[in-house]
């Protein structure tokens, strides 16, 4: 391949990297907060209590300003396939095509519609249809998540395919095998309960934000109650589910497992590195300094104390053996990296619920400073470690762009310049600046403490339908 | 009928839901700078399709991913031929998706002038690059004998495709205007019907010369007969002339279901006088892609029939459902109303 060539992949890859992660920094957002915001009308619903309708206002306007941007950016993903990719498009279209067009025909027209129905419908409809909008938009965000990492997934462990003979393409064989890859599956669980991760850990932070300024505190510990009781649970629970995912990854994937452990020769018991210096690339596999923990890699890849956990070598030589020849193997540095990150932003995460959780049984959450400021900081967590985990699930795969069917050198734009991608490359980083600092001022100035809310002024919704 | 030919139409049944649809928003966008006189209007023309735009969006995103899924070689060789002039488009949609939201997030005129016309250009950009690149499809673009682009962005421009792109923003123009007729009252009311008789005849006679130019493009490019490309094409030049009636009778709900079918016809003609080529390719015709060659296999075109043919009518259903929902005129007091509910808690 030419260097000319390699460089348009290489210029069409950071693109989908940069586009596809700045996507996915509001989409669990609109996943996570969606839910809380209805179950804060539901409680309104329910109660009569004014509290939660002004609730509902506050973080159902935060939601909206953060969905805008998360469809934008949704429709930069979906033409990117065809647009840098229309070798893999035609490889993959038979299998990959049918998820994400359920995701738009019965997922994603769904939330639209509903959320349109919720934003305008407060007083054209009934309180009890305009609460079932709410529900029906997050229900349609909750299956649009689905559809995606189905597809997603089919580029992880492929299943219910076959190669076409004559066109050298993938042919779809069983729609239920798709739809029920117990990778997919298993990456809709972690996903998801990222999506609410960043719902609640958000809504504290600013909860802890209005604390910090002594403003309308009352209000804001009932919401902050609200995501402690999804973030403790939710948090813990995805230390679990990570864990159990990392054990489909085992088994479909050994090279990215291997790879994110660092772990060079096959291993039993395997040891997990919890920080290591060096030992990251194939000239020097020794670390010069490590911390390990006996035994918790094995557990963590196998779900046993004494599984066998392949090493890169010996997978390298596997590969080469099924493949012919070349470099099988990830960047290894990065990938270490980014498990880390991710896994330990997880335990933070978990860490400062369980604080405030604690803080508020003492009832000392609205008081202690300390923790605002900690909370307010958390805020940036799963921006964090969502992104970590994007660039493991997607660099792991490396040198595949289909694990074991097609790699991603042979996948991109033939008819596409190198001119071109680096021209929209530089557009959509241009263009993403702008919108993340509009975005991030409107969400800053809505969620501020120091806006008065104006109670008098608030309509109450009427059914005139 | 087999199932590629199913899969044919659907792809036009869901690129004319697109553009029946979408197409007033764009209409609506494109007359935000010009029609209201103050801020009450201008919320008030926001208001008439806030909260159906963006169900109207996901059209296009179903447009893409059916192709995607049902002719993959379609998908692949539009989107990576046509890469320079989707950037463009992307631009358009991304400046007018953020405008919804963004808009009334404060109360600055400066801030509301910015995003006001970056609905008003994004809509017109929209229509001027599709009709551009659907146009394409039929006139033609170089494709290699292996069904990839082999040109620049220079060589979708042709008088045909430019006139394209023209005609589909002022239809769309005038499809707003008529359905601002349905859903504006009082004074904003009035403007809008001047607006209406004022496109009314360009985007008439302007619809018309493009139905016909397309006939021609259809013998001359690709190879096919005056039947049936004439079909749709009359059809929507008689519904375009009754739309022209209609607006300067008064009756703006039968206007706005001309212009509603005249969008549909539009769209008719260009894929009837595609078929059964996917995009015919020029000056090598013979390297044209078509619909055999560029469909998926049996087994997933069988499954997404059955999805579309389960979730289509459900779809149809609940936006049918919206529109009556917000089906009342928008007075000056709706958008006030509007505007107290939008700021945080109420503020």
């Amino acid at each position: 391949m030419s260097a000319l060539a390699s460089t348009t992949v290489d210029l069409a890859r950071i693109q989908f990297a940069t586009t596809s992660i700045y996507h996915f920094l509001f989409v669990p957002l609109t996943l996570g907060l969606g839910p809380l915001v209805a179950i804060m009308q539901t409680l309104w619903y329910r109660s009569g209590d004014e509290a939660w309708l002004r609730l509902t206002r506050f973080f159902g306007t935060l939601l909206l300003i953060n969905f805008a941007i998360g469809v934008a950016t949704g429709l930069v993903q979906e033409f990117e396939f065809g647009m840098n990719w229309s070798e893999y498009s035609k490889f993959v279209g038979n299998v990959f095509g049918a998820p994400l067009a359920i995701e738009g025909l019965a997922a994603f027209m769904l939330e639209s519609t509903f959320l349109g129905l919720w934003i305008f419908g407060w007083n054209k409809l009934s309180p009890r249809l305009h609460l079932a909008t709410i529900w029906i938009a997050v229900l349609g965000s909750w299956l649009s998540g689905y559809f995606i990492l189905v597809a997603n997934s089919w580029m992880q462990h492929p299943v219910g395919y076959t190669i076409d003979k004559t066109t050298g393409e993938a042919h779809l064989t069983s729609v239920w095998a798709l739809l029920t890859n117990g990778f997919a599956l298993r990456a809709y669980v972690h996903t998801m309960l990222a999506g609410l991760i960043f719902g609640s850990i958000v809504m504290l932070g600013i909860c802890c934000w209005h604390f910090l300024r002594g403003h309308d505190v009352d209000l804001f510990r009932r919401a902050a109650k609200l995501a402690l009781i999804v973030a403790v649970p939710v948090t813990l629970l995805q230390l679990v589910v990570g864990n159990r995912f990392g054990e489909a990854v085992t088994s479909a994937q050994s090279m990215k497992i291997a790879a994110s452990e660092a772990q060079w020769n096959t291993c039993q018991p395997c040891g997990f590195s919890l920080f290591q210096i060096g030992g990251f690339t194939e000239d020097d596999q020794t670390p010069k300094f490590s911390i390990t923990v006996p035994r918790v890699l094995s557990y963590m890849a196998t779900g046993s104390f004494n599984g066998e956990v392949q090493g890169l070598n010996d997978l390298q030589a596997q590969e080469q053996s099924n493949y012919g020849p070349g470099n099988y193997m990830p960047n290894v540095r990065v990938i270490y990296w980014s498990m880390r990150v991710m896994a330990y932003m997880g335990v933070l995460m978990f860490l400062v619920a369980a604080l405030g959780a604690w803080l508020y049984r003492k009832r000392k959450l609205e008081t202690a400073r300390w923790y605002h400021w900690t909370a307010l900081v958390a805020i940036a967590f799963p921006y964090i470690a969502a992104t970590a985990g994007w660039v493991l699930t997607e660099m792991g795969r490396q040198p595949w762009i289909v694990q074991g069917l097609l790699k991603t050198d042979q996948a991109s734009s033939p008819s596409v310049s190198t001119a071109w991608v680096a021209s929209s490359l530089a557009f959509f980083i241009a263009l993403y600046v702008i919108l993340g600092v509009v975005d991030f001022v409107l969400m800053r100035r809505y969620a501020r403490p120091d806006r008065p809310p104006a109670r008098e002024e608030l309509p109450e919704p009427v059914a005139t339908y | 009928m087999d199932l590629q030919e199913l899969w044919f139409v659907l792809i036009v049944v869901l690129w004319s839901g697109y553009f029946l649809l979408e197409g007033f928003d764009f209409g609506v966008g494109m007359l935000l700078p010009f029609v209201p006189r103050n801020e009450s209007e201008r919320g008030a023309m926001f208001e008439s399709i806030g909260p159906v735009w963006d169900g109207n969006e996901v059209w296009l995103v179903v447009a893409g991913g059916a192709t995607f899924a049902a002719f993959p070689a379609w998908y692949a060789t539009m989107f990576s031929g046509f890469y320079l002039a989707l950037l463009l488009l992307l631009f358009f949609l991304i400046i007018r998706v953020v405008s919804f939201e963004w808009r009334d997030k404060s109360e600055s005129p400066r801030w509301r002038a910015v995003w006001l016309w970056a609905n008003a250009i994004g809509s017109t950009g929209i229509a001027l690059v599709w009709g551009i690149a659907l146009a394409n499809l039929i006139h033609g673009v170089p494709l290699d004998s292996n069904g990839d682009y082999d040109g620049n962005l220079v060589d979708l421009f042709d008088p045909y495709t430019i006139f394209a792109g023209i005609t589909f923003v002022l239809l769309f123009a005038f499809h707003g205007a008529n359905y601002l007729g349905l859903r504006t009252s009082d004074r904003l009311e009035q403007r809008v019907g001047v607006a209406a008789r004022r496109l009314s005849l360009p985007a008439t006679v302007v619809g018309a010369a493009f139905l016909i130019w397309t006939i021609v493009v259809a013998i001359d490019r690709n190879d096919k007969d005056v039947f049936p490309v004439i079909v749709p094409a009359l059809l929507g030049i008689v519904v375009l002339t009754f739309a022209l009636l209609f607006v300067f009778a008064g009756r703006s709900g039968l206007a706005f279901t001309m212009t509603a079918l005249g969008s549909v016809l539009a769209v008719a003609t260009l894929f009837t006088g595609l078929y059964p080529r996917v995009i015919v390719s020029s000056p090598n015709f013979a390297n044209s892609l078509d619909v055999s060659g560029a469909a998926s296999a049996h087994y997933t075109l069988a499954v997404m029939t059955v999805v579309a043919l389960v979730t289509l009518p459900i779809v149809l259903l609940y936006q049918s459902w919206t529109y009556y929902v917000f089906r009342a005129r928008i007075t000056g007091e709706d958008a006030e109303l509007r505007e107290a509910l939008s700021g945080p808690t109420g503020s």
